[in-house]
């Protein structure tokens, strides 16, 4: 285990011994390795999930989600997230109107924190899939581990997406004052929650084993 | 073949016989680098004791007023459900779910979750359906967010602290808390403790 002389890359070598070639299939909940048998569903004898030697329809699953992310991404950005009302006077906000007002009042770390989660990493989650998804269909060998780590990294930053998501719910509980300060959500709010949630499902149906199966066909 | 004496890399599928680990070690893949499987002392003890005590935190963080605000004499009080609330009212019912969901119900079940699963194991039983379980809560724990709940908490407050005068509550304290419980506990434990427990014996 981690011995650093492995071969990374077997071009022309000797393919590598995974699991799928030589007839075995490891749990996705569990990890444990089952003899894959012809005929029907397998399920994992020790924790009852089902086996797929691949997470099923990968590609297809992974680019459905992706594309509906890019559609929701739009209205997401485009309507407003809060209706603010303050003393008397009411205004619409959208993610980056809420982050330029932060960035001109001062409060420039507010504002980066906002504009990285809520712009910058939902749309890096949806380019470093699409890149992973056409690498794979090109059948690309260029740097299999950068990009497994490009995967893990997307799977690892979806959720802070999340936090516009909970700053409109402690406005909208925090501010019921009538005309004086209150704080209403708006449509966007529901596009952007969808885009967090569809591009988590998409880094979830996406998988990284493809990225090596790939490499193993040209050698 | 011993299948047991081996483990498939879940990234790259690369199989790899398995090793004991020195105290604190971790096992990588040979070929993509991802973690395999680490070694953790107490693991069984520490996630419990952690996972008891994130419930204790829990119910004290969803029973208390986590921020009261005060503009010209009129105060509100929020507690963690009341946002979720508002988005029902105000025909949100998704927006609430999504929040529900990931900020108290997902958080909660792995917590209780673990407890139901290890605290038998202190005695050697084993809980009904134990691997179904376990499977779940490994599942979810993705979609646990209380640390980017406290993120957008933090935003909110330093958002509203111009308009008016934010009074932090004992409920926040305790979610403060509870993050680092829930993050420790993640830390702690090794689920390969649990599954070698459920591996069938042949």
């Amino acid at each position: 285990m981690g011995t650093a002389d492995a071969p990374k890359v077997n071009r022309g070598g000797p393919a590598p011994a995974t699991a799928a070639r030589l007839g075995l299939v490891a749990c996705h909940g569990c990890g444990q390795l089952s003899r894959l048998r012809a005929g029907g569903r397998l399920y994992c004898p020790r924790c009852g999930g089902v086996l797929h030697v691949r997470k099923p329809n990968s590609e297809g699953r992974t680019w459905a989600l992706v594309l509906a992310a890019i559609l929701f991404y739009i209205p997401a950005n485009v309507l407003p997230v809060t209706h603010t009302t303050y003393l008397g006077s009411t205004q619409s906000d959208t993610i980056l109107s809420g982050v330029y007002y932060f960035m001109t009042s001062g409060s420039w770390h507010i504002a980066l924190i906002i504009f990285v989660a809520s712009i910058v990493v939902p749309a890096l989650k949806i380019l470093a899939l699409a890149f992973l998804l056409v690498s794979v269909r090109r059948g690309s060998d260029w740097r299999p581990e950068e990009r497994t780590r490009l995967y893990h990294i997307t799977e690892l930053i979806g959720r802070w997406s999340m936090v516009d998501v909970y700053v409109v719910t402690v406005m909208v509980a925090l501010l019921k004052l009538g005309a004086l300060a209150n704080v209403d959500a708006g449509v966007g709010i529901v596009f952007f929650g969808a885009v967090v949630v569809i591009t988590m499902f998409a880094a979830n149906s996406f998988d990284p084993r493809l990225i090596w199966d790939a490499m193993e066909k040209r050698s | 073949m011993r299948l047991d004496a081996y483990i498939a890399c879940p990234h790259c599928d690369l199989l790899q016989r398995r090793q004991p680990l020195p105290p604190e070690g971790l096992a990588v893949c040979a070929r993509c680098g991802t973690l395999l499987y680490r070694h953790r002392r107490n693991s069984l003890d520490r996630t419990l004791a952690l996972a008891v005590s994130g419930i204790i935190l829990f119910i004290i963080a969803n029973s208390y007023p986590f921020l009261s605000l005060n503009i010209e004499g009129q105060t509100q009080e929020t507690r963690l459900v009341s946002g979720i609330l508002v988005f029902f009212r105000q025909g949100m019912p998704w927006m609430g779910l999504l929040v529900l969901a990931t900020g108290i119900v997902f958080p909660l079940v792995e917590l209780l979750g673990l407890t139901y699963v290890l605290l038998p194991f202190k005695f050697e039983r084993l809980s009904w359906k134990t691997a179904a379980v376990f499977r779940l809560i490994r599942s979810l724990q993705p979609w646990g967010m209380t640390e980017v709940f406290l993120l957008g908490i933090l935003v909110s407050i330093v958002k509203l602290a111009g308009m008016a005068t934010i009074v932090p509550g004992i409920a926040l304290y305790a979610f403060l808390v509870l993050i680092f419980i829930v993050a420790a506990t993640t830390a702690a434990l090794n689920p390969e403790i649990v599954w070698e427990r459920l591996t069938p014996r042949r």
